[in-house]
This record gives structure tokens, sequence and C-alpha cells, in this order.
């Protein structure tokens, strides 16, 4: 247990946390039916979390003693053997720090946005306590101080995930997206799951300090170290969506777009990342399943892009601009573990991290502009927008900020962040290639996104006529998110330094991001012909998009059918399932019924045998018994005549039997006999 | 003198009963019974229970004979009229309470002859009777008299109940 | 122990009334057989008593004159008889009211 700084705020910053579950608690219990004061509640919980946890990176920053911060613990035991100590205690260390900020940042905004997003809605407070419930979880996973603690948030904010997704579950196919989301990520769960099993068998212990001193000693095997690592790389694959298992995903978009933007966009689907950060010695120690990592982040990242590009509902291009965005950032987390001569060692973990932080801001701010397009024309597909920069001025500035920041135009944040990645991609060529690719592709669909929106000519002139500016709820979270999407990669720039050097350093080399002006080139180039290219296309109309589409028609038609993943795994997973199930339900209803009606029938006519024996044999004895008694008594009951001469005469006639028995020494003779 | 009262008296005592069985006249038989239950209470007398045979002539001449004639005179509409009073069974009756009594006789003879009760000398009790009856009742049977006190007054309040007119 | 013939004396005169009571006994007996009035059963019942508290009194009388046990019984035999005629004559008025009649042939209630 490291134990070097104290403050008051990081002794006391599981508060942060808690706040949201107490305003949940409040919400649900007391104020669900004065909604205007539950969404303050909710909203005053968070906003003081936020001003706490910038108060702790302010902490985080002080005590960073020669850029190496020693962690802050605090900790007790609620399960406790002779070999096993299960504790209850939150850590900080300074990508929790960070997290916290991204969380608390990104879940005020989005309440307040919803203030506007939500109004009139009938479970407005429900709606409320869910999203405080969401972020309690989601800053107890960040704070979590063990892998079994961080397991029962990680299902936490899975059970938020699934409440907020089919929250408007009259809808079916938002109901059936909450269960899609719940399901595909319990198979990853499962993995992780079994990842802690075994990391307790093997390692016999779940505390974070403990494990990776195991790691670090070499005493555990290899191979162990890469079941592990691999078993919890499956909850991360889960929860961030990766491929195979990220089709919950853009499903995921039926819930409210506040709750995209902060669950599916900026923290929840960051979990796994977060995951695979926290545990990255196991991944440095164990070069397989860190090229794991690295191959899944890769090949989703480059996967969802391809996507991305052909898709026309606003909020499925950003689900698949994040999956990919995702896959970035595990890339490069998988990268940190395989030694390149070309990076200096912990490049990767900073870079992945680093863009965690960046990403979360400016894609909250892209579906927060997604939702207020959305707000104002009630419609997801952008072929039915267009042109709506007249009306909608802030929204569509904003918009074009985030844009820029995740395409990686100087000096937007994502041009520091995806720079970092592609830097630490040096040395393996496959993966500068690809990485690269993805940015020119991310570019493209995403300025695609933004021309078929705000420019051109109204589609559709009846939802270009309703639609209108939103809110200042609505409009001022945008904007300060617009200013973090701007101004947030500064903190990791190259020779900036107080900040990342700390935040993001990783085994105690403290994070020095330098220029690689090859990369920054070659990177900037590649986006700016992607936006140029969707500029021609979409705006200028000097290329056709239809004529391209006619070229490539097959590649177009699997790449909008989304590689056909949900119809494969609808053909060898849920057809199955289902044939099994009519299978197992006929065999139910032929074999086990008939055995069970076989049965019945045989008792059935075994009872007939026995009714017949009843009636006949047993009865006709009872009523034999019956009837001899009924004769019998018959003939005694003239004894009963009621009349009280004739009961006298019998109590005489006793009386001189007693006489005669007297007088003959009978009774003496009898007493004698009995023992009298 | 003593033998020849005893004689008046028993004679006196069988005929009226023999009355009390046979007469047809249930209040003739009331009568019948007043003088029988005199005539026992001189019987007590005889034999030096004066206290006794006070009790007998105020309770069984005062209350319970009388009471019987009340009882009679509620229950016949016509008190003097002559009604059937015996049933079919005098004959089996008559035998049967000979066999009895005879049997009874035979018995006390028996164990008269064995030496059953034991012989004391005749001493005649004096004026103590009432005094020592009196004590006694106060002290070694004080039990049981009070027993026969509560079962009087239950007696006395279950007569009252059963014979109350309903809704009285 | 007094002389022979003293006791032979005695034993004929307790025998006296042993009889005496004996046949009282009986005749009552014999009322309470062949009666049909609820009333004269009574009054039978009453002759037995009588014959019992003669036994009594005479074998107070004549086996151990010292104490008063016989008489003692007597007279709670005698309080208890009146309360039996109490209770009895009060049964008859009630069995009366019900039936409009004392035949005790006729009130075959036992029989139930």
């Amino acid at each position: 247990m490291h134990e070097t700084a104290h403050s008051f705020i990081l002794d006391n910053a599981y508060w942060i946390a808690l706040l949201p579950l107490i305003s949940s608690a409040i919400i649900l219990f007391f104020t669900r039916w004065r909604e205007p004061l539950s969404a303050g509640i909710s909203i005053t919980a968070i906003v003081l979390g936020w001003v706490a946890s910038i108060w702790v990176m302010i902490e985080v920053l002080i005590n960073s003693h020669g850029g190496h911060f020693q962690y802050i613990e605090r900790a007790f035991d609620i399960v406790s053997f002779e070999t096993m100590h299960l504790q209850l205690g939150f850590v900080i260390d300074p990508v929790a720090a960070m997290m916290l900020i991204v969380v608390t940042t990104v879940s005020s905004c989005v309440q307040i946005y919803s203030l506007g997003y939500m109004h009139g809605d009938p479970r407005f407070s429900r709606y409320y306590a869910y999203l405080s419930l969401f972020t309690f979880s989601m800053l107890g996973l960040v704070l979590a101080n063990n892998f079994f603690l961080i397991f029962i948030f990680w299902e936490l904010v899975g059970l938020t995930s699934y409440l907020l997704i089919g929250f408007w579950f009259e809808k079916k196919s938002a109901s059936d997206a909450g269960k899609k989301a719940f399901i595909t990520t319990k198979v990853g769960d499962l993995g992780f799951l079994l990842g802690l099993m075994l990391m307790f068998a093997w390692i016999g212990t779940f505390d974070y300090d403990e494990v990776f001193a195991a790691v670090k000693s070499g005493q555990i095997e290899t191979w162990k170290l890469t079941t592990i690592g691999i078993c919890i790389f499956c909850g991360a694959v889960g929860k961030s969506a990766q491929f195979p298992l990220h089709v919950w995903l853009p499903d995921a978009m039926e819930g409210p777009t506040p709750v995209s933007a902060l669950i599916h966009a900026a923290t929840m689907v960051a979990a796994g990342v977060y995951l695979v950060a926290k545990a990255m010695p196991l991944y440095t120690a164990s070069t397989t399943a860190a090229a794991v990592v690295a191959y899944i982040g890769l090949f989703t990242s480059f996967f969802a892009a391809s996507i991305a590009l052909v898709q026309n509902d606003i909020k499925r291009v950003l689900a698949f601009s994040t999956l990919s965005q995702l896959g970035y950032m595990i890339m490069a987390l998988g990268l940190n573990g395989i030694l390149s001569e070309h990076v200096e060692p912990g490049t990767g973990y900073a870079a992945g991290t680093f863009h965690l932080m960046t990403h979360a801001f400016f894609k909250a701010l892209l579906f927060l502009g997604a939702g207020s397009v959305i707000h104002a024309v009630h419609t997801n597909d952008i072929q039915l927008m267009g042109g709506l920069y007249g009306k909608m001025k802030k929204t569509a500035s904003t918009f074009f900020i985030a844009c820029l920041a995740i395409a990686g135009i100087f000096p937007f944040a994502g041009f520091f962040s995806k720079d970092e990645i592609i830097v630490a991609t040096m040395g393996h060529p496959v993966f500068q290639t690809v990485a690269s690719l993805v940015a020119f592709m991310t570019a493209f669909y995403m300025f695609r996104l933004y021309f078929l929106t705000f420019t051109g000519e109204p589609r559709d002139e009846e939802k270009y006529h309703h639609a209108h500016e939103s809110p200042n709820s609505m409009t001022y979270p945008l904007m300060f998110l617009a200013v973090l999407a701007f101004g947030a990669g500064w903190f990791g720039a190259p020779g900036v330094k107080g900040f990342s050097n700390y935040i993001f350093e990783y085994g105690g080399h403290a994070h020095t991001p330098s220029a690689h002006w090859s990369v920054i080139i070659i990177s900037t180039v590649l986006a700016l012909c992607g936006i140029g290219l969707a500029y021609l296309m979409y705006y200028k109309k000097s290329i056709s998009p239809d004529t391209v589409v006619e070229k490539v028609k097959p590649i177009y038609t699997l790449l909008y059918n989304k590689y056909y993943i949900d119809e494969l795994y609808d053909f060898i997973l849920i057809q199955p399932t289902y044939r099994l199930g009519r299978f197992l339900w006929s065999f139910d209803a032929n074999v086990v019924d008939g055995l069970v009606n076989l049965q019945a029938t045989i008792t059935y006519w075994l009872s007939d045998v026995k009714h017949w024996i009843d009636k006949n044999i047993v009865d006709g004895t009872v009523n034999g018994f019956g009837l001899f008694c009924d004769a019998a008594s018959g003939a005694f009951r003239k004894m009963q005549s009621g009349r009280l001469a004739h009961y006298l005469l019998a109590v005489v006639f006793g009386m001189i039997l007693i006489i005669l028995l007297a007088s003959s020494n009978l009774l003496n003779w009898t007493l004698a006999k009995v023992g009298l | 003198m003593a033998d020849t009262v005893f004689v008046i008296l028993a004679i006196l005592i069988v005929s009226s009963a023999l009355a009390v069985v046979t007469l047809r006249n249930i209040f003739h038989c009331a009568l019948m019974l007043i003088l029988c239950l005199f005539c026992v209470a001189g019987l007590y007398i005889l034999m030096y229970a004066e206290f006794l045979a006070v009790v007998q002539v105020l309770l069984y001449v005062g209350a319970v004979a009388i009471l019987m004639i009340f009882a009679i005179m509620l229950t016949s509409r016509l008190a003097g009229r002559e009604i059937q009073l015996s049933n079919e069974q005098t004959f089996i009756g008559g035998f049967l309470a000979t066999v009895f009594v005879f049997g009874l006789g035979y018995l006390y003879y028996k164990d008269i002859e064995a030496g059953q009760f034991a012989r004391v000398s005749l001493k005649i009790p004096g004026a103590e009777n009432s005094l020592s009856i009196g004590k006694l009742l106060m002290t070694e049977y004080v039990l049981p008299f009070e027993v026969v006190s509560i079962l009087l007054l239950a007696a006395l309040i279950g007569a009252i109940i059963l014979a109350r007119k309903e809704g009285n | 122990m007094s002389d022979p013939t003293m006791s032979q004396l005695l034993n004929a005169e307790m025998l006296r009334y042993l009889w005496l009571a004996a046949a009282l006994f009986g005749i009552g007996l014999f009322g309470i057989l062949t009666r049909r009035n609820a009333i004269a059963i009574l009054m039978s019942l009453e002759l037995m008593f009588n014959a019992v508290n003669i036994n009594l009194v005479a074998f107070n009388r004549f086996t151990s004159p010292s104490t008063f046990a016989g008489q003692i019984f007597a007279i709670f035999v005698v309080v208890i008889a009146a309360a039996e005629a109490t209770v009895g004559l009060a049964i008859v008025i009630l069995i009366y009211r019900n039936w409009r009649s004392i035949d005790a042939d006729r009130v075959n209630l036992l029989k139930w």
C-alpha cells in the first residue's frame, strides 16, 4: 500500500462516487413526482463531483514528485479469510484521476443537456435516477482498488446501460436492443469472470498491487499470465464493443441520445479500455496476450471505420466511429506490451489513455450535437437532412469543431492523441499502415456526415421547415464540450510539461511526448485528403457518390449491411438455438409428455380396477358389518324403552344378584380370585 | 314398655308405607307418608337419638312432605281425583321387593351369626346427645358439613332455575 | 366384652330394627317399581331413605353407642334427601309444564 500523500480530498474521494448514488436513491424513493427537483438533485450531485474531481486532479499533480505519483489507496476488508482478503476500497492513481474528470465532465454536460432533450418525458425523474446510478457505477469502477470490486461495478454499469438503452421500452426495438446489449456483453463478462477465477487460483489475490507485484516477480508462468490476460480482455471486448462482440453497440443507439453520448461513447465503452490500462502489467508480461489485444483493436478500428463510411443513420455512423476509435485505443494499449526499439516504453499506454480522454470529449460532443439535430428534425436519417447550418448555427459549429477534432486536424484535441497512437505503432508496419488508413477513413466519414447534415440544399422541406435551434440547456453543454474538444489535446502535446508527463506515465517512465514530424505530416495529409474527398463528393458534388457506389456495388452492399455480422450470428447462433429449443420442445411434448401421459393412463386404468375392488369387496365387507350391526342393534334397541320403571327393574335385579352372590360367598371367592 | 312401643310403631310404619305405595289417591298417599315419617321419628327416640328425631320431624314432615303436597296440588288439576297410579309391573315388582327383603334379612342373620358386629355394653346416652352432635359437626365433620351446605345451596338455586317460568 | 346373654339380647333387639328397615326399604322399592306418578315415585324414594336412616341409627345405637357417627350420617342423609326432594320436585314441575302430565311412563327421554 502506498501512502505518501494525505489530503482531505484524496482521503474522501469515494464521496465523488457516492454522491450520485445518494441522489439516485433520493429521486427513486422521494422526489419521483417532482421532476424539476429530481433533475436538480441529480445535477447538483454530479457537478459537486465534477468540482471534487478537478480538486483531486490538482492534488495528484501537486503530489507528483519528480514525475512519479504514488498511489493513494484507502481500503478495508469486507471478507477476510486466512489466505484471502477481499477489500472494499478505492485507489487513486493518475489514470483514475483522469477518468474521474472525464466521467464527471461528460456526465454533467449530459445531465444538463437532458433537461432540454428529455423535457416532457413521462419518466423524466426515473431517467435522472438511472443516469445518477450509472454515474455512481462508472465512478466506482474507476475508483475500485481491486479486480473483484471492478467486476462488481462492471456489472452495475452493464445493468444501468441495459436500463437506459431500453428506457423507451414501449418501443420493441429499444427493449430488444437493451436485451441484446446485456446478453452480448455478458458473453465477454463470462471471460472476465473466468479470468478473475484463474487469477485467484494462480495468483491468490485480486488486489492490483499484489497481482502486479506477483507478475513482476516472474514467479507466475507466462502461459498463465497469457490466459488470465486474454480472459480479462474478453470482458473489455464485450464492454468496449470490440470485434466480434461489437454487434450490440449500434443497436444500443435506440436509447435516448444523451445516454448514447454518456454511456455508449464517452464512459462505459471506455471501461474496457480502462480495464486493459489498469491491467497493463499483465500485458507487458505476456507478449501473446498483448498481441491479441493489439490485433483485435486494429481489426475493429478498420472494420468499424469501413462500415461507418456508408451508413445513413446519424447515430449509427457515430456508433461505428466509436467502435473504430475504441479499437484505436485498444490497439495502442496492446502495442504497449509489444516492445519496439522505435518507441519509448510506455508510449502505447500513454497514447491509449490520452486518446481515451480526448475521444470522450469530442465523441460526447458529436453525440450531443446529433441529439440536438434529431431533436430538431425528428429523424436519424442523414439523407433526409441537409442545409441545417442556417437554422442551427450553434449546433453546427460545435459539431464542426468535433469533426475536426476526431479527424485529427491541428490544433484540435484528436490531432495530438491520434498522432500519439500512430507514433506508438512505429516499428510495426502493418499497424502503422492500417492506423493511418483508418485516420483517413475517419476524416472522410465524419465530414460526409457533416456535409450531408448541415450543408447543401434541404432534402426534406417539411423537416427543414420545422427545424429549430435547441434550447440553451442543450447548446451550452455543446459549447463547453467544444472548448474541451478544441483544447484538451494540448495537455498531451509534445513539449507541454506538467500534466501529461505524470498522468499518462506508466511503469515509472515519465511520459515525454516528442514530435515525430513524419507522422504528423502523413496523418495530417491523410486527414485532409479524407476531408477533401468528402467535400468533393457531398458539398461540391463534383464526384457523384452514386457513381462511386455503382462501381463498387458488392463492397458497398457488404459494408452497408455491416459485413452481415448480425445475420451471421443469427444464422450460426440464434437460429440454431431456436432450432435446439424447438427440438427440445418437441422432445418434451412428445417423449416426456408421452411418458407422463402413458403413466397417467396406466394409473387411470389401475384406479378403475381398484375402484371395482373397493366398491365390491372392501365396501361389501364394511357394509356387511354395518348390516350385521344394524340387525343386531334392532334386537337390542328394544331394551332401551326409555321408561324409568324398566330401568329401575333392571337395577333391582342387579341388587338382588349382588345379595345372592354375597349370601353364597361367591362374591368373596370372586374378589379373592381377582386379587381384591 | 319399649317393646310395646316398638311393635306399635313398626305396625304403623309398615302399614302406612304400604298405603303410600298402594293407595289410588296421591293426596292420601302424601298424608300416609307424613304418618310414616312421624313414626320413624318415634323410632329414633326409642333409640335415644332425640336430635335426629327432631330433625326428622322438622325437615321431613315440615318441609319435604309439605313440599310434596304443594307439588301434588300444582300438578294435579283436581287434587282429589283418582288417576291410575300403578303400572303393569305390580307383580314382578312385588316379587322382587319380597326377594330383596328376605335376602337382606338372611344376610343380617348370617353376619350376626358369624360375629360380624362388635359387641359393646349398652351405654345409655344421656342429655349430651345434641351437644355432642353439634360439637362433632363443627369439629371432626366440618368438611362434610360444609360440602353439604354447598350442596343445599346448589339445590336451592337449581330448583329455582328449573321451576322458574320462562320469561320471568 | 360383655357376657354372651347380654350380647344375644342386644343382637336380637338390633335385628328388630334391621328387619323393620328392610321391610320399609322393600316397600319403597316396590313403590318406585310400580308407581306411574312421578311424585309417588319420589315418595317411595323418601321411604327408602328412611329405611337407610333407621339402619344407620340402629347400628350406631347397638354397636358403638359412645360415638355419634351413625347419627351424623343420618343427618347428612336427611339434608341430602331434602335437597334431592327439592330438585326432584322442581324437575317434576318442569316435566308437567312440558308434557301437561307427570306420568313417568310417558316420559321416555332416557331413550335418547
